[in-house]
C-alpha cells in the first residue's frame, strides 16, 4: 500500500493529501514529528530523504520526495482518465510544470512567513517572505482574472482543474497565517472558492470547507 | 510596560521549549512586550537574559521558565508529570495572535467543540453543553467538574465515539489545565495543560504539555492529535474581536461566556489582572 510520510499542519503534505483523495488512491500515513521534534532531520528520516523534507511517500517498493513530483507520479499513475496531468497534450503539460515551479515559489515565500509567525522561526527574513508572496499572488491573481475572462475556471486551459490548481492552492489559502491577507486579490479568492468545491476536497487545519455563498461575493 | 502587579509579573512564564532549544541555541523571544533571550551553554546550562541582564531561570516539564520580576512562589507543581506509565511530551508551542485570556477562555468552553472540531471532539447535532460544577479551591484556583460531553474522536487511541468527563484547572491567569476520560483505561485521566507566554496583551505563544497514559498509544501520535486540535482553534481565536479579553461584567453574554468563563473573568478582575484584558468600566486601573 501506498505509504504517505506526513505532518498535518505542512501545506507541502497536504497537497498530497488533496491528491490522494481526488483520485481515491488507498494509502496509509505515517505521521512525522516536523515540529517541534524535527524528525524529518533524523538520520533515519535522512536516510529517506537526504533534503531532510516532507513529503515523502513509498509506493511499489519506490522511495519518491518533493511535493510536485509527487504530484506528477500520483496523476500519471492513479488517474486513468488523464484530467490531473494530460499525458498527451505538450502544451498543457509545459503550462502544467511552469505553475509547479511558480508552487514551488509559493512555499519559499508564503510557507516561510506562516513558519516564521506561527512555528517561531526567527532565523528567517519573514519581511521578505511576505514581500516575495505578494509579487507571486499578484501574477496568480492577474492571471486567474484573464482566465475568467474567457471563460477559463482554472489555472491552465481545459474543463478539468490539473496538478497546477493542487499545487498553488495550500500555501495561497495558509498566507494568512503568516501575515499575507488576499484581500487585494479578487480573482485568486474566487479560484480558491471554485478549487473547494472540487469533489473529493478535503481540509486541514486552517483551511474550511467553502461556505454557502462566495467567499469572494463578501468583498 | 503596564503589568506592575505582582500576582501575574513576580511569577514564572514559560519562553521556550527545550526540545526546540537543542536544536537551535539561542532563542530569541519576548515576554511582557521585553526582549528575552534563552541560551544554553556546551554544560547544558540554560540561562535567560533580558537586555543584558540575567533573569532567573528553571528548567522543568521540558520547558524552561524564567520571571521578570521576583518569583513569589515556585512553578506550578503537576504530579501528572512525573508518572511513568504516562508520556510526558511538549506538543509544540504556537504564536497566537489574541490575549493569552482569550486562549485560556477558549480551553474552558465546551461549547465550541461540535462546531470548532467537528468530527472530532464534538458532531453536530450533539451541542448542548450540560450543567456541570465550578468551585474554587482553598489554593485559590478555578475548578469545573462533572462536565460530560459526547466525542466522535476524543483522543488519537478512541475507536469510537464515547461520552468523555473533562475536569478543568485553572492554576494561574495564564495556565489552564484539563483531565479528560482515557478511551482505553477504566478511571484514568489523560492531561493536558497550557502554559500560556505573554507576548503582548494582544499575542501570545501557546506552550503545552501532554501527559497520556501510555496504554496504547503511540507517542508519535499525541503531538500529531494536540496540534490538529489546536490548529483548529487558532483561527478562530485570531478572529476574536477585540482580541483583549473584556472584565466588564456588562460585556458578558450568556450565550458566549459560560459558568466557568465568568468565573475566570471575574477571579480575573478580583486579582487586579489587566495584561490582555479590558479592565472593567468604573475600575481605577
Ligand atoms: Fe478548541
Amino acid at each position: 500500500m501506498l505509504k504517505l510520510y506526513d505532518y498535518e499542519l505542512s501545506g507541502n503534505c497536504y497537497k498530497i493529501r488533496l491528491m490522494l483523495s481526488f483520485l481515491d488512491v488507498v494509502h496509509s500515513i505515517e505521521s512525522v514529528d516536523f515540529y517541534p521534534g524535527a524528525q524529518h532531520k533524523s538520520p533515519a528520516f535522512l536516510r529517506l530523504n537526504p533534503m531532510g523534507q516532507l513529503p515523502v511517500i513509498e509506493d511499489a517498493g519506490m522511495v519518491l520526495r518533493d511535493a510536485q513530483a509527487i504530484l506528477i507520479y500520483l496523476a500519471a499513475r492513479y488517474d486513468s482518465q488523464g484530467v490531473w496531468f494530460p499525458r498527451d497534450d505538450p502544451v498543457r503539460l509545459g503550462q502544467i510544470a511552469q505553475w509547479l515551479a511558480f508552487a514551488d515559489s509559493i512555499t519559499a515565500t508564503a510557507s516561510v512567513a506562516r513558519l516564521h509567525d506561527g512555528l517561531l522561526y526567527s532565523h528567517v527574513d519573514s519581511e521578505a517572505a511576505r514581500l516575495g508572496a505578494h509579487k507571486l499572488f499578484r501574477i496568480l491573481d492577474e492571471h486567474l482574472y484573464f482566465c475568467e475572462q474567457v471563460e477559463q475556471t482554472w489555472i491552465c486551459p481545459g474543463d478539468q482543474p490539473t496538478l497546477a490548481d493542487i499545487a498553488c492552492f495550500p500555501y495561497v489559502m495558509l498566507s494568512e497565517e503568516g501575515g499575507i491577507s488576499r484581500i487585494d486579490y479578487p480573482a485568486l479568492r474566487r479560484w480558491c472558492d471554485r478549487f473547494k468545491r472540487i469533489p473529493g476536497f478535503v481540509v486541514m487545519p486552517g483551511i474550511f470547507h467553502a461556505g454557502p455563498g462566495l467567499e469572494a461575493s463578501t468583498v | 510596560m503596564q503589568c506592575t502587579h505582582s500576582f501575574l509579573f513576580d511569577d514564572w512564564h514559560v519562553v521556550a521549549d527545550m526540545e526546540l532549544l537543542t536544536q537551535q541555541t539561542p532563542i530569541a523571544t519576548t515576554l511582557f512586550e521585553s526582549p528575552v533571550t534563552v541560551q544554553c551553554d556546551d554544560n547544558g546550562t540554560v540561562i535567560c537574559e533580558c537586555k543584558g541582564s540575567a533573569l532567573p531561570t528553571q528548567t522543568r516539564y521540558g520547558f524552561v521558565w524564567t520571571s521578570l520580576g521576583e518569583p513569589a512562589r515556585d512553578i506550578v507543581h503537576i504530579p501528572e508529570a512525573y508518572e511513568d506509565d504516562r508520556y510526558v511530551v511538549s506538543g509544540g508551542s504556537f504564536f497566537v495572535r489574541t490575549s493569552g485570556l482569550r486562549v485560556v477562555e477558549n480551553f474552558l468552553d465546551m461549547g465550541h467543540f461540535p462546531f470548532v472540531h467537528s468530527g472530532w471532539l464534538g458532531d453536530e447535532p450533539h451541542t448542548e453543553v450540560k450543567p456541570y460544577e465550578v468551585t474554587l479551591t482553598e489554593e485559590n484556583e478555578i475548578l469545573a467538574t462533572e462536565c460530560y460531553f459526547h466525542q466522535p474522536v476524543a483522543s488519537p487511541t478512541a475507536t469510537g465515539g464515547i461520552e468523555v468527563e473533562y475536569t478543568y484547572r485553572v492554576y494561574r491567569p495564564f495556565t489552564v489545565a484539563l483531565y479528560k476520560t482515557n478511551p482505553v483505561c477504566d478511571g484514568r485521566m489523560d492531561y493536558i495543560v497550557l502554559f500560556i507566554q505573554p507576548v503582548s496583551p494582544e499575542t501570545c505563544v501557546v506552550h503545552s504539555l501532554l501527559c497520556y497514559v501510555k496504554e496504547g498509544m503511540k507517542r508519535s501520535d499525541l503531538r500529531w492529535f494536540m496540534q490538529l486540535i489546536f490548529s483548529q482553534d487558532k483561527p478562530i481565536l485570531e478572529n476574536q474581536i477585540p482580541r483583549r479579553l473584556p472584565l466588564d461584567p456588562r460585556a458578558e453574554t450568556p450565550i458566549r461566556a459560560d459558568k466557568v468563563a465568568i468565573v475566570y473573568r471575574r477571579w480575573l478582575r478580583d486579582h487586579n489582572v489587566s495584561y490582555g484584558a479590558i479592565p472593567a468600566q468604573g475600575d481605577p486601573r
